[in-house]
């Protein structure tokens, strides 16, 4: 079963080049479906009707969608009315979408949670109501939506495999090419499991720190 | 509006309802500057609703509200300049959870009075020092007792320099041990001159504080006067077994 020639030689190489495409799609992923998520749940809170409703429409959508057919569409239907992304970007667009859809229901839970009185005391002081969202609200409730959002990247991290599907070329699709030319689709499969499953191990690792350190102190949840 | 030139605060006639039921049935009354004025008054008579409709976190369904003869009400985005020079603490301190006592007193310089970091900082050390709270000024609101929260919201609301101070009940939410340190800083506060409105059940803090006490029953003002006056000699007798239950519960002439 081990063979160890196959693996140095043959799998690793291919693999590591697909494991930087996973982690580029991951890393331009987070930081846009993380905006996209507070966008969409201040707006849904705290916008006004058309704006909330265009918000929950935004959410309805692309939390009723399926990942796969999104990313179709990105990446096979939008050239015929003549936009067109590389793979890569296609990939992207459509996980920033879709992060950002169950981001926001996370951040507007947490929202919601924080207490009006936090908002009526920061009014009182002469904030704007922007002014208290950014300052006050926001900071708390981000804290509250931590694990949510966290487990979401989580998410990510495996849906990023879907990007194979647009020809874009990350480490489930470099194994698949691999084990399809040496018939070996067991063993590289539990390879590749092998490696999210590090990713997932390490990026959930890195989140609990982040919860950690993000702490309010004396405050017991 | 050419106002006396004592005159802070004149509050004309507000009604506010909340659906079918009228909370406040057209109350109006004046502050002049430095008075102390104490509402008191059975739950859920519209005292704190009032107290909102002052600095406009609830909006009245009608009536006015000048300061310093200028119109707060309808007074659309200026209403942020209004709230500034009105301070408010609530009955349950609303400090703002994720900061420090410190940054809980100086965000709202920095955010809104557009102060640099260290004069901030400065400013708000000088505030939490008035109400004796300097030594705690990096714990987080879930470490402070009661008491001392409390201290802390004042200290943040005296930051802005407000030429009115709104209290709600500052006490009600705090164990009776720490009551004392509280309407100890309010009455330093009153004495130094400060305008302020103070809705509170401790009717020995309104004896000895207040310029005028204020009754209030079922959205209207019932009867006011001088405390000595109205805890001696009410006019209503609705006005007199109220006070004799709050003197029961609160003990009259207690001095804190
Ligand atoms: N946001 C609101 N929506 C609906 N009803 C409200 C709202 N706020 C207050 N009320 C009602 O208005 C009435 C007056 O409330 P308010 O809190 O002003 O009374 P209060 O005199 O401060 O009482 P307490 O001494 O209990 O604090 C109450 O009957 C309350 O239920
Ligand atoms: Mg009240």
């Amino acid at each position: 079963m081990m063979d160890m020639p196959f693996l140095k030689d043959v799998l690793i190489p291919p693999l590591l080049e697909g494991l930087v495409v996973t982690l580029k799609l991951i890393i331009c992923s987070i930081p846009f479906g993380f905006v996209t998520g507070i966008l969409i749940a201040t707006g849904r809170v705290y916008g006004n009707r058309y704006i909330s409703f265009l918000c929950k429409v935004y959410v309805i959508i692309f939390k009723g969608c399926p990942l796969l057919m999104l990313l179709f569409i990105i990446y096979f239907g939008l050239p015929s009315l003549g936009i067109s992304f590389s793979p890569f970007c296609a990939a992207v667009i459509g996980f920033v979408i879709c992060n950002g859809a169950y981001n926001s229901e996370y951040i507007r839970g947490a929202i919601q949670s924080v207490k009006y009185g936090q908002m009526r005391a920061a009014l009182a002081l002469g904030m704007t109501m922007r002014q208290a969202i950014m300052n006050i609200i926001l900071p708390q409730a981000m804290r509250r939506a931590v694990p949510g959002i966290s487990n979401e990247i989580i998410y990510l991290i495996k849906y990023s495999s879907l990007a194979y599907m647009l020809t874009c070329i990350e480490l489930t699709g470099a194994g698949k090419i691999v084990a399809s030319r040496y018939f070996k689709f067991t063993f590289v499969f539990m390879v590749i499991g092998f490696i999210y499953l590090m990713l997932v191990t390490i990026a959930s690792k890195l989140l609990g720190m982040l919860e950690k350190k993000l702490e309010i102190p004396g405050l017991i949840k | 509006m050419k106002t006396e030139d004592n005159l802070i605060l004149k509050v004309e006639d507000i009604h506010k309802s909340y659906g079918n039921t009228e909370v406040l049935k057209g109350v109006s009354f004046e502050v002049k500057k430095g008075e102390t004025k104490v509402f008191i008054g059975p739950s859920g008579t519209g005292k704190s609703t009032l107290l909102r409709c002052i600095n406009q976190l609830t909006l009245p369904d009608s009536g006015r509200v000048w300061l310093h003869g200028e119109e707060v009400t309808h007074s659309g985005k200026n209403i942020n300049i209004y709230r500034q020079k009105m301070g408010m603490v609530f009955q349950n301190f609303n400090l703002f959870d994720h900061l420090t006592a410190l940054k809980n007193v100086e965000i709202s310089l920095i955010k809104v009075r557009g102060m640099k970091k260290k004069e901030a900082t400065e400013k708000a050390l000088e505030e939490l020092k008035q109400v004796g709270m300097e030594a705690q000024a990096g714990l987080y609101p879930a470490e402070l007792s009661g008491g001392q929260a409390q201290r802390v919201s004042i200290a943040r609301a005296l930051a802005m320099d407000p030429d009115v101070m709104l209290f709600d009940e500052p006490t009600s939410a705090l164990d009776p041990e720490l009551t004392g340190e509280v309407l100890e800083v309010m009455k330093k506060l009153a004495l130094g001159g400060m305008t302020m409105l103070v809705v509170t059940h401790e009717i020995g803090f309104a004896y000895s504080v207040a310029n005028e006490i204020i009754f209030m029953e079922k959205g209207r003002i019932l009867e006011s006067g001088p405390p000595q006056k109205l805890v001696n000699n009410p006019r209503f007798e609705r006005t007199k077994q109220f006070l004799s239950r709050l003197s029961e519960l609160y003990k009259l002439g207690d001095e804190k």
